[in-house]
C-alpha cells in the first residue's frame, strides 16, 4: 500500500466524506484479477488534484482537433466543468436529478463514486426519438483529475445517439462514470472515441440496464491516452433485451488500451453481441476482457462474442481474457478469439501491383477493422470514427 | 533491344519447414521486346518459383545468377519498383483480400503505378470510365468490381480479375502463371484475348501453362521447356504440339 499513498491520499482527501470505500480498497495492484494486464502504478505515485477551469482558448484548440458531427445537440465539459456557453441539449431532452447508486466492486466506479462530480443527467421521454447528442470531455493540466458522473434514462420507446468524445492535453486522470437505464422498447446507440492525451489516464465505467424489448447499441473507439480502460457493465434484466457491446483499438507507442466487459444475462430471450479488433505497433499493450454471464432463468440466450488482434510488431502485445459463465442449459453462446499478423500472401499481392509497402499495410490493417466499424449504425458517425482512424 | 528481360544462371531456393530446398538451379532465358514466349513443364519443375522470384516475392532466396529488366538488375528492386517499370503478374491463385473494395484496390494500384511512372493520377470519374470499358470487354459484371477483392470468386473470376488488373495497369512485360488452369473454353478465350490485345512492339509477355490449349490462342514466338529449375529446351511454338502429343520424357531423356 505504501507506493499507493500519495495518489490514494490525495484522493481520500479530495473525497472529505464520501472516501471510505476508496480508502478501504486502496488502488488495485497487479495481484487484483480485474487489473493484472492493466497495472495501476503509473498513477499511484501523484498526488492528482482537482482540476482548474479552462480558457476559451483552450476549450477551442481542443475541439478543432476533434472529429465532430456539424448537426445535432452538444454538451461540452472542461475539466470537468459544464462550458454552458457551448452546451445545449437536444429539444426533446429533459433535465433530471436521480439518485444513483454506484457499482460495487469495480475500482473505476468506486473512485468515480468517491470524486463524482455531476454531468450530464437526462431523460428522454416516451416515444421521442430525441436525435444526435454529442457529449465531449476535454482535459488540460498536469497532474489533475476528473470524475464525471452521467445519468441517462431512456422512457419506453425512447431513442438517443449518444456520440462520447473524451480528449485532452497534458498528464490528467478522466474518469467518468455513466449510469444508463433504457426503458422497455426504448433504444440507445452509444458510440465513444477515446482521444485522450497520449499521457493521460482514461477509467470509464458504464453501466446499463436494458429493459424488455429495449437495446443498448454501443461502440468503443479507443486510440487515446497512455493507459486507458473502457468497462461497461450491462445487464439485460428483462426479456428479449438486446446489447451490443462493440470496439476497435488502436495501439501504438508504450500506451496500453483496454476494453473490459460484463455482460450479464439476467432474463430469458435475450441476445447480446460483442466484437472487438485490436491493432498494435511498437511496444503498445493491448487488453480484452469479456465476460458473459447467463444466470438460469435466462433461457433461450443468443451470445456472440469475438475478439481479434492484428500484431504489428514483435514488441507489441494482447492480453485477452474471453470468459463465459452459463447456468441456463437452452442457450446458444459462442465466442472466438484470433491474434495474427499481416499476411504476407496479401501484403505481396498489393505491392506486386504497385502499391507502396506503407500503403499496403495500411490498406491491409483498415480491412482488417472495417468489419468492427460497420456495426456502428449511424453513418455519419461511423465516418467521423474512420477519419479519426486514418488521421 | 534484345536484353529486354535476361536471365543468366539464375538459382533460388525456398526454406522448406527449415531446410533450404534449391528449386532453380541455373536458369537462363531471354526474352526480347514485342515477343511472347511460353514456357511448359511437369509439375514441381520451377516455373511458379520463376514467376515469384521475378515479381519479387521474398520467401525465396536467390543464391546466384541475375535477371535484368529493361537493363535494371531486377532482383535489386521492391515488387512495387518492379510494378511501376512495367512487371506484372498474373497470379495462379489470387490471394483474397477481405475487406478492401475491388474498385478501390484496382484505382489504388492503377494511381500508385501511375505516380511512380510520373503520369497524372485518374480521379474516380476517369477511372471509373476506364474500368467500365475494360471489364464490358472482359465480359466482368459490376458486381464484381463492388465486392472485396477475389472474395467468392470462381476460378474464372479471379482469373477475368487478373487479366483486368493487367489491361489496367498496362505492363511492358507479363508473366501469366497457368492463367488457364481451371478455366472454361469461353473464359480460356476471353482471357487470351485479353493478352493478345496488349500485343504491340512494346510488350512481352511469358506464357506459363501446362497445356498446349491456351497455346492456341495465345500464339507464342518461343517455347522453352523447363524441368529441374532449369531450361532444357527451347524451340518455335511447334514444341507445344509435340509435347502434347509425346510428353516431356524425350526431353527429359535429352537433357538428362
Amino acid at each position: 500500500m505504501t507506493q499507493d499513498a500519495p495518489a490514494l491520499e490525495a484522493f481520500v482527501a479530495r473525497a472529505g466524506g464520501q472516501g471510505a470505500a476508496l480508502a478501504e480498497t486502496g488502488l488495485p495492484t497487479r495481484r487484483v484479477e480485474a487489473w493484472r494486464y492493466t497495472p495501476l502504478r503509473t498513477i499511484a505515485e501523484t498526488a492528482w488534484q482537482k482540476a482548474a477551469s479552462l480558457s476559451s482558448e483552450t476549450v477551442g484548440a481542443l475541439l478543432d482537433a476533434l472529429p465532430l458531427p456539424e448537426t445535432g445537440a452538444r454538451v461540452v465539459y472542461g475539466n470537468g466543468q459544464l462550458l454552458s456557453a457551448l452546451s445545449a441539449l437536444p429539444e426533446a431532452v429533459q433535465q433530471a436529478s436521480e439518485n444513483v447508486s454506484p457499482l460495487k466492486g469495480v475500482f473505476s466506479a468506486t473512485l468515480n463514486a468517491a470524486l463524482g462530480a455531476k454531468g450530464l443527467d437526462i431523460r428522454v421521454p416516451a416515444g421521442t426519438d430525441a436525435g444526435l447528442l454529442t457529449l465531449v470531455s476535454l482535459c488540460d493540466g498536469q497532474d489533475v483529475s476528473t470524475h464525471l458522473q452521467h445519468r441517462i434514462v431512456l422512457e419506453e420507446g425512447a431513442s438517443l445517439t449518444l456520440y462520447d468524445v473524451g480528449a485532452g492535453e497534458g498528464r490528467y486522470i478522466a474518469n467518468p462514470r455513466f449510469d444508463i437505464v433504457v426503458g422497455k422498447g426504448a433504444t440507445l446507440r452509444h458510440v465513444k472515441l477515446q482521444r485522450e492525451s497520449l499521457s493521460a489516464t482514461h477509467l470509464a465505467i458504464v453501466s446499463v440496464d436494458v429493459a424488455e424489448k429495449s437495446e443498448y447499441d454501443s461502440f468503443t473507439l479507443n486510440q487515446g491516452g497512455s493507459l486507458a480502460r473502457h468497462e461497461a457493465v450491462v445487464t439485460l434484466g428483462a426479456a428479449h433485451a438486446i446489447a451490443h457491446v462493440n470496439g476497435v483499438q488502436i495501439v501504438d507507442g508504450q500506451r496500453l488500451n483496454d476494453l473490459t466487459s460484463m455482460i450479464h444475462h439476467a432474463a430469458p430471450d435475450g441476445s447480446s453481441r460483442q466484437t472487438v479488433k485490436t491493432v498494435l505497433s511498437d511496444a503498445g499493450q493491448g487488453v480484452f476482457q469479456g465476460k458473459i454471464l447467463v444466470d438460469r432463468v435466462a433461457q433461450k440466450t443468443d451470445g456472440y462474442q469475438m475478439n481479434q488482434a492484428l500484431l504489428l510488431s514483435e514488441k507489441a502485445q494482447i492480453n485477452s481474457k474471453p470468459e463465459l459463465e452459463i447456468y441456463a442449459d437452452d442457450v446458444k453462446c459462442s465466442h472466438g478469439a484470433t491474434v495474427g499478423a499481416l499476411d504476407d500472401e496479401q501484403l505481396f499481392y498489393l505491392r506486386s501491383r504497385g502499391v507502396p509497402e506503407a500503403e499496403a499495410r495500411d490498406i491491409l490493417v483498415r480491412a482488417f477493422l472495417i468489419d468492427a466499424l460497420d456495426l456502428v449504425t449511424h453513418e455519419g458517425l461511423r465516418d467521423l470514427l474512420l477519419r479519426s482512424i486514418t488521421s | 533491344m534484345s536484353d529486354f528481360l535476361k536471365i543468366q544462371g539464375l538459382q533460388a531456393r525456398i526454406d522448406a519447414d527449415g531446410t533450404p530446398k534449391d528449386i532453380l538451379k541455373g536458369l537462363d532465358l531471354e526474352v526480347p521486346k514485342g515477343e511472347i514466349h511460353a514456357i511448359m513443364g511437369p509439375n514441381g519443375s520451377g516455373k511458379s518459383t520463376l514467376s515469384y522470384v521475378l515479381a519479387g516475392r521474398d520467401d525465396y532466396e536467390v543464391t546466384g545468377g541475375s535477371a535484368t529488366f529493361k537493363g535494371q538488375d531486377l532482383l535489386a528492386l521492391d515488387p512495387e519498383e518492379r510494378a511501376a517499370l512495367g512487371l506484372f503478374l498474373a497470379f495462379q491463385s489470387p490471394v483474397e483480400l477481405p475487406g478492401v473494395n475491388n474498385a478501390n484496390f484496382l484505382r489504388t494500384a492503377v494511381n500508385a503505378v501511375r505516380r511512380a511512372r510520373g503520369e497524372a493520377e485518374l480521379d474516380a470519374v476517369a477511372f471509373l470510365k476506364a474500368v467500365r470499358a475494360e471489364t464490358k470487354h472482359l465480359s466482368m459484371s459490376d458486381d464484381m468490381l463492388k465486392r472485396a477483392v477475389n472474395v467468392g470468386f470462381s476460378g474464372g473470376e479471379k482469373k477475368r480479375n487478373e487479366v483486368l488488373q493487367m489491361r489496367l495497369l498496362q505492363p511492358s512485360f507479363a508473366i501469366l502463371d497457368e492463367t488457364d488452369s481451371g478455366l472454361d473454353i469461353d473464359a480460356l478465350r476471353i482471357v487470351a484475348e485479353g493478352v493478345n490485345s496488349l500485343r504491340s512492339p512494346d510488350f512481352s509477355a511469358l506464357v506459363i501453362t501446362h497445356h498446349q490449349r491456351l497455346l492456341d490462342y495465345i500464339v507464342p514466338d518461343r517455347v522453352h521447356v523447363m524441368a529441374h529449375g532449369r531450361i532444357i529446351h527451347s524451340g518455335g511454338p511447334d514444341i507445344a504440339k509435340t509435347l502434347e502429343k509425346q510428353g516431356y520424357t524425350q526431353f527429359l531423356e535429352a537433357a538428362a
